[in-house]
């Protein structure tokens, strides 16, 4: 679900860092350093990157491109290959039997089998085309908040970790306990209160 | 500040807590909400609740689905010892309306519908598409964010075990 969607879904990120200045073109390094890559002649079976929010599928980070009002708009773009195990299957079975006829012997060891099965899901990735998954972001500078236009726990997950190798600064999700330490604003006398609470309603657990 | 997986499953209870007292503080503090914005505001239960009830080993999920859904099963399921999981919640702010679903474990904000706006026809219309749709979505963010800081506060102070759990339970059980 995109941000220009009719409905969209959000987790809340805080930002827990600034970036070097000039921040426009370390910003556009960055992004262009972990940029999305092709792999459909690839054998890999997973890729992660940045893309740009109006091009998902062909990344331009040039100038301020990724710059919308007062915000940094752009996108994660996860490009998975996946193989149903019954075509890994069909594919196993031709490979082992050529190669039975080929030796002319009655099986194949477990060694063999298995070095078969890497050789099919390599040919079949290469393949196999890559399907997308793009999932948009606003990162609001001034603010530190991030808004992250997914709710999926593998793409928030993604999101995380490409998050820190790009820019070198962590991201905290905005769950409950996070939201009241960090983003409500209480006192230190509030917040060692906070530490100690325990549950008061519903049954116990 | 506390590891953050150690904190999300200690502190859980949290946004069930939030999600229950949402609930009580719409049926019983439409005044407050309405000054929550200088323009005419109005919070209602949308057409989902979740609930949840806890016990030992087992958990017990509760739905209660509808636009004019009877919200009496929720309340049976409170008095029995189950919490809000997630609340669907309609906004109104002047002439505008804001659909959504929280989810307590999270602070997730699913299934965000807001006011309609222009459509984007040309590369263009996206930027100001982009600010006009960020402008609307931090309306319900910071509505959200109003409502949890009023509950934050409130947990963190005598007076939740003092004033607020004897009046929700009061609520539970008339």
């Amino acid at each position: 679900m995109g941000l220009l969607s009719s409905t969209v879904s959000i987790t809340r990120y805080r930002v827990e860092g600034k970036l070097r200045k000039p921040v426009l073109e370390t910003m556009a390094e960055c992004l262009k350093e972990h940029a999305i890559r092709e792999i459909e002649d690839d054998v890999s079976a997973k890729i992660v990157g940045w893309t740009s929010f109006d091009k998902p599928f062909n990344p331009d980070f040039r100038g301020s491109s990724f710059v919308i009002g007062t915000h940094f708009v752009f996108s994660l773009r996860v490009d998975k290959k996946s193989i149903p195990s019954s075509v890994v299957k069909k594919h196993c079975a031709m490979e082992t039997a050529r190669r039975l006829a080929e030796t002319k012997r009655p099986y194949l060891s477990r060694d063999e089998k298995r070095v078969v099965k890497e050789h099919v899901i390599s040919v079949l990735s290469k393949r196999i085309p890559a399907t997308p998954n793009v999932y948009d972001l606003i990162w609001n500078y001034e603010d530190s908040s991030l808004w992250f236009f997914s709710t999926l726990k593998s793409a928030n997950e993604e999101l995380e970790t490409l998050f820190f190798k790009s820019f070198q600064i962590p991201i905290v999700r905005l769950f409950p306990y996070t939201t009241a330490d960090l983003a409500m604003g209480l006192s230190d006398t509030q917040r060692d209160i906070l530490v100690r609470l325990s549950a008061t309603l519903g049954a116990k657990e | 500040m506390l590891d953050v997986s150690v904190s999300y499953n200690r502190y859980r209870f949290l946004g069930y807590e939030y999600l229950t007292w949402l609930w009580f503080f719409i049926e019983n503090g439409q005044d407050e909400i309405k000054k929550l914005e200088q323009e005419p505001v109005s919070l209602q239960i949308g057409n989902r609740i979740v609930l949840e009830n806890r016990q030992k080993d087992t958990v017990e999920s509760i739905t209660i689905k509808g636009d004019d859904a009877d919200l009496e099963e929720g309340i049976l399921a409170l008095r029995k010892g189950a919490v809000v999981s997630e609340l669907n919640l309609w906004y109104k702010l002047g002439d505008q309306e804001w659909r959504f679903t929280v989810k307590a474990e999270s602070l997730h904000m699913v299934s965000l519908k807001c006011p309609a706006t222009g459509s984007v026809e040309s590369q263009e219309d996206v930027e100001g598409a982009v600010l006009e749709k960020v402008y609307l979505c931090e309306k319900a963010v910071q509505l959200t964010d109003n409502l949890f800081k009023q509950f934050i506060t409130l947990r963190v102070s005598e007076d939740w075990n003092k004033r607020v759990i004897p009046s929700i339970k009061k609520w539970i059980s008339a």
